[in-house]
């Protein structure tokens, strides 16, 4: 490829079917769990060996180390790497969320020195915006950064953040102005995870994972020149952010390469047949209602996102249509992981010590499905902005309106 | 349905729209309650000069569409046609068209469609459940009932499946052939009619068989496929319609000083029913494109939007109902009109659990 010319999709889908036939491995399972040990070295390998090949950042701008081509080129890419392991970790929210945003509010210098980097594989990027104090209502943070000179000191404890552990940097929203509204008062700050003065804790949820982190800041200096967007105007920032939370997470961004989430087999994903064929009920009519249901659920899952993601890229829907697929996807969680339950009966809560069985997998499932209803939002928040943004019903009252945030009443004073 | 029309399209929708709201509305729908055939014939006619009737024949036959697969054209009118509760055979019209236009001989078509896409005559589906057929040197035997039967007591031409020997033979029986006895049924909707038709011996040359002796399965699946597609279009456009009207009551309605639709209990019972509603739009569309354009798994498209809107309509119907308050179990209120079209729409061309069924047969074949 030479020139200005734009290479066309069908010869660059060729060109990538070849090129990931002969470099890529094919799809592996085994690894594809986040929480084990090493998957993260081998995520990152994995993308540099797709930067090394030419083909990372496709509709990243080029002169950022991207290709600047087209979602067409991006979609005919991720159509022809389904077989491969890929990086797909990557995809949310380094790609989608955080480099997405740096893209569109970076300055100069911030998106040359970091984006070639996250698209060679060497900076894994996180958010650090819910806080201990309350996730819902995130413009309330209480993170403060104050000015001294050329940096910003912060101060305070973020939490929920997944993968920040094994991730370099965060963009992190923390509160530079007290004697303004909530919203006004608020700056998006680029924070360099391992360093002194931050100190990052796993959180062992209850399904005994630990992808979830809690950190905490103490005297931490941010140099000014990784203020994202403006100070005081770190809203907006984060605004835009949440704008390609729910695009990445819904399927639709750009910026995401190969499958995003998790490894969706497709068909029976929870393994239901399985489960009741080994109970020998294949031919009870409840069993068989119950899997058709388990089914159904996640192919309409599917086209409820594609309708969606299609809806807010035209403009028929507002950005906040996201919260309908948030809603839909915690639910649907919710209800399936049930008839998982219903289904295995005692195999869901005793197994043969030691053994991998399906059971064991949808009876853990069914203690860590609530997680879905809470993270990036909580149902009752995804609710509030259907019918407010999108339905158009009124607001609720809120206290905090128009009150200089170091006014507004808070647990504990 | 569908987020993005066509000029010509959209235009279509437009036209139909206003000319149910013209022609057909809500009160006209509520006169025919009495009406033995719950539509008016020479309105039926005009719907046909509209094209309600010509998207699934081809213009060699008469008809012709306005898009590269005409069925994406005719659930716009569907899901119009929902919005309003409207009269109508869409459904069996369409059907029996689309089957006579694909398999059926010169003959046939020429006898058969040039009046259905006039909107002159009626046709009636027998559905996917055989009657017993017995061939013989040159005609058809046919016993059996078929129930029940949309549009069956106003048909003019039924097209009725039969098992013969080990395969499925479709058969056009003109109405009043000696032995068949239509018998109109009572039920939910104040318009659609259902009847049950009865062949006692009824006897048809060969002349009267579409396509091949005991080669009709796919084509049966096929009819059933459209006839769901429209109906799941259809049943979108009511809950939509009803959806709309809860909202607009919520917030033109007060009680303690304030609109109701500023009740947090309120809207997020709204958030709930509109994403039931847009899963409703995405599963129905999702299921049109798969039987407009033939892909391999239309069978289980229409199985997954049946199974997914069947419940989901009535449950979120009701509880729009429940939003309305007293008003909404009225009988002058227009809400009931719609939980009844939504409710006869749930168990007919298979019933939720019947789709659902279906989708078990493939996941345990595929797994065994």
């Amino acid at each position: 490829v030479s020139g200005d010319e734009v290479e066309p999709v069908e010869r660059f889908r060729q060109r990538a079917r070849a090129w990931l036939a002969a470099t890529m491995p094919p799809e592996c399972d085994g690894m594809a769990q986040r929480g084990e040990p090493g998957r993260w070295d081998h995520e990152r390998r994995l993308q540099r060996t797709i930067w090394d090949g030419g083909f990372a950042g496709i509709c990243f701008p080029a002169e950022y180390g991207g290709l600047g081509l087209s979602v067409e080129h991006q979609r005919a890419f991720t159509q022809e790497s389904l077989p491969y392991d890929m990086p797909y970790a990557l995809n949310v929210p380094t790609f989608g969320i955080l480099a997405a945003t740096l893209v569109d509010h970076g300055t100069h210098e911030q998106k040359a020195r970091h984006l070639p980097a996250i698209l060679r594989g060497d900076e894994v990027w996180v958010q650090f915006l819910s806080e201990p104090s309350g996730g819902s209502d995130l413009a309330g943070c209480l993170t403060r950064a104050e000015r001294d000179g050329d940096v910003f000191i912060l101060n305070g404890s973020k939490i929920w953040s997944s993968g920040a552990v094994d991730a370099d940097y965060a963009m992190c929203l923390a509160r530079t102005n007290w004697d303004v509204p909530k919203h006004r008062g608020l700056t998006m700050l680029i924070v360099k995870i391992h360093q002194p003065g931050v100190q990052v804790e796993p959180i062992r949820q209850v399904d005994g994972s630990t992808e979830f982190c809690q950190e905490f800041f103490d005297d931490v200096p941010i140099p000014v020149g990784d203020v994202v967007g403006e100070i005081d105007d770190g809203w907006t920032v984060a605004s835009r952010l949440l704008v390609h939370e729910r695009l990445a997470v819904g399927g639709g961004s750009p910026y995401t390469s190969g499958r995003s989430g998790g490894h969706d087999a497709g068909g029976d994903d929870l393994g239901l047949v399985e489960v009741v064929q080994s109970q020998g009920r294949a031919g009870d009519a409840h069993a068989r209602q119950l899997v058709a249901e388990a089914h159904v659920r996640q192919v309409v899952h599917g086209q409820l996102n594609r309708r969606l993601t299609q809806a807010m890229r035209t403009g028929a829907m507002v950005p906040s249509a996201g919260s309908l697929m948030k809603l839909f996807g915690a639910t649907n969680v919710m209800r399936r992981a049930e008839i998982g339950l219903e289904l295995t009966g005692e195999e869901g809560v005793v197994w043969p010590a030691g053994a991998d069985t399906v059971g064991e997998r949808l009876g853990s499932f069914t203690l860590g499905r609530q997680g879905m209803s809470l993270g990036g939002g909580s149902n009752e928040i995804q609710r509030n902005i259907i019918s407010e943004r999108l339905l158009g019903m009124p607001r609720e009252a809120a206290a905090d309106r128009e009150v200089p945030y170091r006014d507004v009443r808070r647990a504990g004073r | 349905v569908e987020l993005e029309l066509s000029d010509d399209q959209a235009f279509f929708v437009e036209t139909t729209r206003k000319f149910l709201a013209a022609e057909c509305p809500i009160p006209v729908v509520r006169a025919l309650e009495h009406d033995p055939a719950g539509f008016d014939r020479a309105w039926w006619r005009r719907g046909a000069e509209l094209g309600w009737t010509s998207m699934l024949v081809p213009e060699a036959d008469g008809g012709g569409s306005l898009s590269e697969h005409g069925l994406l054209d005719l659930v716009l009118v569907a899901e119009e046609m929902g919005r309003l509760v409207s009269p109508g055979p869409l459904v069996p019209v369409s059907v029996v068209a689309a089957a006579v236009a694909a398999r059926g001989s010169a003959d046939q078509r020429a006898a058969v469609l040039p009046g259905l896409v006039a909107g002159e005559t009626i046709a009636a589906w027998c559905g996917v459940t055989p009657v017993d057929g017995e061939v013989r040197a040159d005609a058809i035997v046919l016993t059996g009932t078929a129930v029940p039967v949309e549009a069956g007591a106003q048909a003019d031409h039924l097209l009725v499946a039969a098992r013969t020997g080990s395969g499925l033979t479709q058969v056009l029986v003109p109405a009043g052939t000696p032995g068949v006895t239509v018998t109109p049924l009572g039920g939910l909707d104040l318009v659609r009619r259902f009847a049950s038709v009865r062949f006692d011996g009824v006897t048809l040359p060969a002349t009267a068989v579409v396509g091949e002796v005991g080669g009709a399965a796919a084509a049966v699946e096929r009819q059933l496929q459209i006839a769901c597609a429209l109906q799941c279009a259809e049943s979108v456009g009511v809950v939509d319609r009803v959806f709309e009207m809860t909202l607009e009551y919520l917030g033109d309605r007060y009680s303690f000083g304030r609109p109701l639709s500023s009740y947090q209990a309120l809207k997020h019972r709204m958030a709930d029913d509109k994403m039931w509603l847009e899963a409703c739009h995405a599963t129905a569309g999702a299921a049109a494109r798969a039987v407009a354009t033939g892909t391999a798994n239309a069978g289980e498209l229409v199985s997954v939007a049946k199974r997914w809107i069947g419940p989901h309509a009535t449950e979120l119907i009701q509880d729009c109902v429940q939003l309305h308050g007293g008003i909404g179990v009225t009988w002058e209120h227009d809400l009931h009109l719609y939980l009844r079209r939504a409710t006869v729409n749930r168990a007919m061309y298979g019933t939720p659990e019947w789709h659902a069924e279906r989708l078990a047969a493939d996941l345990f074949g595929a797994a065994s």
